[in-house]
């Protein structure tokens, strides 16, 4: 193992919240910083020649070698998990910019009570009222403590939408059950779509609120606070799972990287696979890594920041054996726990006529959050919160969207008859999007596998999953929600209801994996403390959306970012000054 | 190294023009000119033509349009299976190798060349000349096995893809649909045309950026 030139701050992993933490500490301090990333770096200009749906919405060519790397599964402890051999319904990302290159872009502030659920939800129901394997927490940090830092993460981003809840006062065409914001959108809404314009007409007869989704793929040009300018978004319906070849999404490489490469004090080492975190004595000295020619390191550091994503930020502290495994039975422990997956899913609805969806962008849409939280939730029937239901204009490509037919319409699902109706219906299918908040619960958790290793031969993550009772009740209240919204858009719906399937790990439902190590302001529950500074490691820091409790029901990457920076203020501010547990 | 083996198609079989991609040069033809003659990566020229006519009992050609024959659907296969895909170099495939729940989906060892290769011996070399109706019958019989919802899946693949992946011949495929293809932008019409099918003329990767892709089955297996 060769020994590295010792640097002042080593963030592990090149996403999202990796390269916003470089980018503070860089700028704002004289520190010299390194980020190791496992994958290789791609820009703007190789992405057009990725538009093409085969190799890289099916073929998944922009996620992590799953022939390497991957996690197995199991619903419950009493089972032997199997490997998810092939993607899947997450989709890490690798490489520079992580799985914020290929995002959809989704742009969400959570609730004010999401940050407080426990309290919340005991002073609703009272204890007794909740169920007895519920495991959500507080976070130790605040919905208003965040909104700076929000605020912050959108003008990075530029995103787009419309305010519904500006300093409390109330807006028509916004989200009004959004959390209060200090500030109108950077870029206003996105254009819409056909079939989100007659979702957005027919919520808003039936009474609800349709709101325009905020949207990281820019609605106009548009220039940062940092100065890093890009083109507006032309909707050509290459988005999710895809680089943007025009550099309208806001991902990592086009809003981060082009400030990170003006500093000296900043590197970034590609094809570096971190394998452990090495401490000693309560204290991180560095990590080890293995490059992409199979040598190994040794990289003394300062401070760690441990900013991989969700599943390998755990996994990685298992590895390292950092922090007490978290024991599902006796509910002692923390690391592993908490692990929730936001409750997706697809309602398809059926038109009689064209409505051109090749044409679209990632977070194109309207929704409505009348329901989201516990609004007009009474709990009185179990449900205790739901979330949002949209209509995405996201583009239909060719192979994913043939075949898309009312149930019946065929008895077989190839040859003539099934090929007549296919053409017959192609182009006349959308579908709502449901988005559930995942509560954590006791049993759902993260550890090691005993049997199944990664191309080093170090154990592999396991995941414990499985829906409960709440979550199906979510998906039912969501069906009946989509009964009402469908007729009034002059579109029939799959009549065939929302299954209560176990979970699986087959169909593609969002890379929204959270928890494992997870925030708080008590040692024995949480991993880190509500700066996202390792309770026994005060200079080991993991962050991203391994440190939530619970999922909102929005997309985890703003509040991902969101809290970076409250970190990287925490630690900026405080700790570099005086290098000690802050809490 | 094997014999090169080809498949011969009758050029008319393909509907007008074409833009093929064949051994990364693109070429066009016309339906008149006689036979085309493709090198094949991966089948023999007999297991090409069973597959061939497997793939065009699941999207058939018939009065509502072309199918897998004239999008060329067996040559995206035979690039495919010759490839890393092919080959399961993106696939977890470490032992042990357990049965499971169908929440995990595909957990078997064998990969998608040998599930081809088995196949054809389960449809038999003949199948090519069976009558139709038997073909059909045969298919039905296996249809819920992994060898199946893998032919089914591809032939949709290879019908619809780009055509520098070797099917959606001449474009065929996005034709049938109206799919125009990985244009710039729609920036002028994502809000227009509401109600009325908008379909502008397709066009390929390849075609729009004016270079080679660099379509993932070319990568050393």
């Amino acid at each position: 193992m060769t020994n590295l030139k010792p640097v002042d701050v080593l963030i592990v992993g090149g996403g999202w919240t990796g390269l916003a933490m470089a980018k503070e500490l860089v700028t704002r301090t004289s520190l010299n910083v390194l980020a190791l990333e496992r994958g290789g770096l791609k820009t703007t200009p190789d992405y057009a020649m990725d538009m093409d749906e085969l190799d890289y919405n099916i073929r998944l060519r922009m996620m992590q070698n799953i022939a390497e790397e991957t996690v197995t599964h199991r619903h419950s402890p009493q089972e032997t998990a199997v490997p998810v051999r092939q993607y899947g319904s997450f989709h890490p990302g690798t490489g520079v910019g992580g799985a914020g290159e290929h995002w959809t872009g989704m742009c969400f502030r959570f609730l004010p009570d999401v940050f407080t659920l426990r309290t919340h939800l005991t002073e609703k129901h009272g204890a007794a009222r909740l169920p007895a394997e519920l495991a959500v927490a507080d976070w130790g940090v605040t919905y208003d403590q965040l909104e700076p830092h929000y605020w912050y993460a959108e003008q990075m981003m530029g995103v787009s939408g419309k305010a519904g809840n500006l300093r409390g006062k109330l807006i028509d065409g916004g989200n009004i059950f959004e959390s209060p914001r200090s500030h109108e959108y950077p870029t206003p809404p996105m254009k819409n779509s056909y079939a989100s314009s007659m979702f957005e007409e027919a919520t808003r007869k039936l009474g609800y609120h349709p709101y325009p989704t905020p949207a990281a793929n820019l609605s106009v040009n548009f220039t940062n606070p940092d100065g890093v300018s890009r083109a507006a978004c032309a909707y050509c319906g290459y988005c999710s799972r895809f680089g943007c070849m025009i550099g309208a999404k806001s991902q990592p490489t086009n809003t981060l990287l082009p400030v990170l490469r003006k500093h000296k004090s900043f590197q970034l080492r590609t094809g570096s696979w971190v394998r452990r975190i090495v401490h000693e004595n309560g204290r991180a000295t560095g990590v080890q890594f293995t490059d992409a020619g199979g040598e190994e390191f040794f990289q003394p550091a300062e401070t760690v920041v441990l900013a991989s994503f969700t599943l390998n930020n755990s996994r990685l502290l298992y590895l390292s054996k950092i922090g007490t495994p978290y024991d599902p039975v006796s509910g002692k422990g923390t690391l592993g726990r908490n692990l929730t997956h936001q409750v997706e899913g697809a309602i398809r609805i059926f038109f009689d006529k064209p409505l051109n969806a090749f044409m679209g962008a990632g977070s194109l849409g309207s929704r409505i959050s009348d329901f989201d939280g516990d609004n007009g939730i009474t709990g009185s029937d179990g449900l205790l919160r739901y979330g949002m239901l949209s209509l995405n204009g996201n583009g239909d490509l060719p192979i994913g969207a043939f075949g898309a037919i009312p149930p019946g319409a065929s008895k077989s699902n190839w040859g003539g008859d099934w090929k007549a109706a296919s053409l017959q219906w192609h182009d006349r299918v959308s579908q709502f999007n449901i988005y559930g908040e995942h509560m954590a619960y006791r049993q759902n958790h993260m550890d090691l596998d005993p049997t199944y290793t990664d191309k080093f031969g170090d154990p592999l993550l396991r995941f414990t999953l499985d829906w409960t009772e709440h979550e199906h009740k979510q998906r039912e209240f969501a069906y009946d929600l989509a009964t009402k919204i469908a007729p009034a858009m002059g579109a029939k719906i799959d009549p065939t209801r929302m299954s209560r399937a176990r979970y699986n790990v087959i169909s593609y439902q969002s890379t929204h994996i959270q928890g494992g190590a997870i925030m708080g302001a008590e040692p024995q529950s949480s991993v880190v403390n509500p700066y996202l500074q390792h309770w026994d490691v005060p200079n080991l820091w993991v962050i991203g959306a391994s440190s939530f409790p619970q999922t909102a029901s929005g997309n985890p990457t703003l509040t991902a970012l969101a809290l970076t920076y409250w970190s990287a203020d925490a630690m900026i501010g405080k700790y570099l000054k005086h290098p000690g547990r802050l809490a | 190294m094997r014999r090169r083996e080809f498949l011969t198609i009758p050029a008319s079989a393909l509907g007008g023009t074409l833009l093929y991609t064949l051994a990364r040069e693109p070429f066009r033809l016309q339906a008149q000119d006689g036979n085309v003659k493709v090198q094949l990566r991966f089948f023999t020229a007999a297991e090409a033509r069973v597959i061939a006519a497997a793939c065009e009992r699941i999207i058939p050609s018939d009065a509502n349009g072309p199918g897998a024959k004239e999008a060329g659907v067996v040559i995206y296969i035979d690039r495919q299976l010759a490839g890393p895909y092919g080959a399961d170099k993106y696939r977890y495939t470490q032992g042990p190798f357990a049965d499971s729940t169908p929440e995990h989906g595909y957990q078997g060892k064998e990969n998608p060349r040998e599930a081809y290769h088995q196949g054809i011996v389960g449809l038999g070399n003949n199948f090519d000349e069976i009558p139709v109706e038997e073909q059909i019958h045969k298919l039905q019989s296996i249809e819920k096995t992994h060898f199946f919802q893998l032919l089914r899946t591809h032939t949709i693949e290879g019908m619809f893809c780009d055509p520098m992946h070797g099917g959606n011949a001449g474009l065929i495929g996005w034709q049938l649909i109206g799919y125009p293809g990985p244009r710039m932008s729609y920036k002028a019409d994502i809000d227009q045309h509401f109600g009325t099918a908008w379909r502008p003329k397709p066009a390929g990767l390849e075609q729009i950026m004016g270079r080679p892709g660099q379509p993932w089955e070319d990568e050393k297996a």
